[in-house]
């Protein structure tokens, strides 16, 4: 007899995607279901959490149907259902929660409560085998941490931001620019064009730590414009979104690398909705081949490093093993995180 | 029929299976909660109280709103995911019709109403006609002041209805005189065997997939949106990538 195939049915409705995939042994995606409400929170520059979670409810029968369509496998074929209980917007990963719940107990199948961001790195194992220990650089419009894994399903803060997150400053700068949300893809390709000519301020650099800043930055960005408006002077927007591009990349670089000599680590995973970014793709490969070190850097595909449920269900694998499983009083965790390094 | 009923839409959460009209079990906890950690394993303990295989429904029915938003969508995602994943029929009720259903024996007014805040509230009026409840005015999210003009006019004994009626009681009793009627505590709570029983007689939902919330509100953003913009036209918001 054939060995019975690991399936996990994966959900994710943390912020405004809504995501359900099918997922076998952790490495293979049978179907990866993403909508997204882009077109919806860009009439309000951003995303409105009542609409998110409104539109979550539309949208998450649809998605699984879909999902196990695409797949090919029904109820029977699953080993279990994992979902995103945090970090993220409360009522949307309540909508992701609930539904997991309903259907795990409507069929008997085993729930994994899953860290979204623990779900953001697992997307690299989509690209290969993962070797501990390993660092991720994890830079979203919620989070740029660096996470130290010393073992499979095992995170560790060890420098974060202290204010902003790197995503977060993007949209921000967006919004003066008068890009519309979300910024980072436009400001990434206008950066491109232009040359670093504002010189603006690199936080944090010269500090010891890991940690980053990123409103000083932001601030710097925002002042320069403002002077420039008021003495009629209209500033070069290739340059403005280069000159920004180049200090966050910087930064995210330059401690990303001290983090690495520090540990004996091989792999560097970058994960997040700011992982497409080319720039920082680019800068972080160069500083990789510039140090000498063997470290592998991997990135995953851009369609996974935005929010999907098959990162979830890779993460899962991995918490099936160690049979973390949530019983009926699952709840959402908005403000969930990664232990600090002691 | 075996009916699993589920209401979530404000403080209390109830929870009711039924065979047909007979009753075969019903629990309500009425404190403050966090439903998503509340109705799962209520629905849980009443099916294994009740011997009852998940499998054996026939129908699930819940209180569709208004309500508060978030509570709302507790039960209304639960019991989509429940008929859309057992294949089975999905009916939503208006969630102060199951409030007005609890004053039987009357053929007078009857008004649920939930605290929207703002001096505003949630409200509906029915009435019992020919032993079924109507419609006399429909769910919507109104001042209480225009409630109370509309009442007034109407010159007839009125019984309100819900948990939030006390917050308003002075002003009710203040605009309608011996036409305000008040109930008890049980009557004023919500019980999902009552959901239940008007989810027998009720029409499922067409598409599964498209239900949702009735909120009778937008956003406040795409309130202030729309001031603004022209929607017609616009096909989603939400596509699949
Ligand atoms: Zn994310």
């Amino acid at each position: 007899m054939s060995k019975k195939r690991e399936l996990i049915l994966a959900f994710e409705s943390s912020c405004d995607e809504t995501s359900v995939a099918v997922i076998e042994d952790g490495h293979r995606i049978l179907s990866n279901i993403i909508a997204t409400q882009i077109k919806s929170h860009q009439r309000f520059g951003g995303v409105v959490p009542e609409v998110a979670s409104r539109h979550h409810v539309e949208q998450i029968t649809f998605c699984t149907q879909a999902a196990l369509e695409e797949a090919g496998v029904t109820y029977t074929d699953l080993t279990a259902v994992a979902v995103t209980y945090g970090p993220g917007l409360v009522g949307a990963l309540l909508i992701g929660v609930t539904a997991a719940k309903a259907i795990a107990y409507a069929h008997h199948l085993p729930l994994i409560p899953i860290n979204h961001m623990a779900g953001h790195i697992y997307a690299a194992r989509f690209v290969k085998p993962l070797e501990y220990p390993l660092l991720a650089l994890l830079v979203s419009g919620g989070h740029t941490e660096l996470v130290l894994m010393a073992a499979a399903g095992e995170f560790e803060i060890i420098g974060d931001t202290r204010d902003d997150a790197a995503g977060e400053a993007y949209d921000k700068i967006g919004r003066v620019l008068g890009v519309p949300y979300p910024a980072g893809k436009e400001i990434d390709r206008l950066a491109h064009l232009g040359q670093d000519t504002f010189d603006f301020p690199r936080a944090m650099l010269k500090e010891e730590n890991l940690d980053f800043s990123f409103s000083g930055l932001k601030s710097a960005f925002i002042n320069t414009v403002h002077h420039a408006d008021q003495i009629g002077e209209t500033l070069n927007r290739e340059n403005l979104a280069a000159s920004f591009q180049a200090s966050v990349v910087e930064v995210l670089t330059e401690k990303t690398m001290r983090a690495a000599r520090q540990l004996d680590v091989h792999q560097l995973v970058v994960a997040g909705g700011v992982a497409a970014n080319q720039g920082l793709r680019e800068e972080l490969a160069e500083a990789i081949k510039a140090s000498g070190l063997d470290l592998d850097l991997i990135v995953p595909p851009l369609r996974l490093c935005g929010d999907n449920g098959a990162m979830i269900g890779a993460a899962a694998h991995i918490e099936l093993k160690k049979e973390t499983f949530a019983n009926l009083t699952l709840n959402a965790v908005p403000g969930l995180d990664f232990p600090y390094r002691a | 029929m075996k009916l699993l009923a589920m209401d979530t839409s404000n403080q209390a959460v109830s929870v009711a299976l039924l065979d047909d009209q007979q009753i075969l079990g019903e629990m309500t906890v009425n404190i403050r909660q966090t439903h998503s950690q509340t109705l799962l394993p209520m629905v849980d303990q009443l099916l294994k109280q009740t011997q009852t295989a998940i499998e054996t429904i026939d129908r699930f029915v819940v209180a569709e709103g208004p309500g508060s938003y978030t509570g709302l969508r507790i039960a209304v995602t639960t019991a989509k995911s429940f008929a859309w994943t057992l294949n089975k029929p999905l009916v939503g009720i208006s969630s102060l019709a199951l409030l007005a259903a609890n004053i039987v024996d009357t053929t007078a007014l009857i008004v649920p109403l939930f605290d929207a805040r703002r001096a505003n509230v949630f409200t509906g009026v029915y009435q019992w006609q020919s032993g079924s409840l109507q419609t006399v005015v429909a769910d919507q999210h109104v001042s209480i002041e225009t409630l109370l003009a509309r009442l007034q006019l109407l010159a007839e004994p009125v019984y309100f209805v819900g948990n939030d009626v006390a917050h308003f009681k002075e002003e009710l009793q203040a605009a309608l005189g011996s036409n305000a009627h008040f109930v008890g505590a049980n009557h004023n709570l919500p019980h999902a065997s009552v959901l239940g029983k008007l989810g027998l007689l009720a029409e499922p939902v067409a598409d599964i997939h498209r239900f949702g919330p009735v909120y009778l509100r937008k956003t406040e953003a795409e309130v202030n949106w729309a001031k603004t913009h022209d929607e017609r036209g616009t096909e989603s918001y939400v596509e699949q990538v």
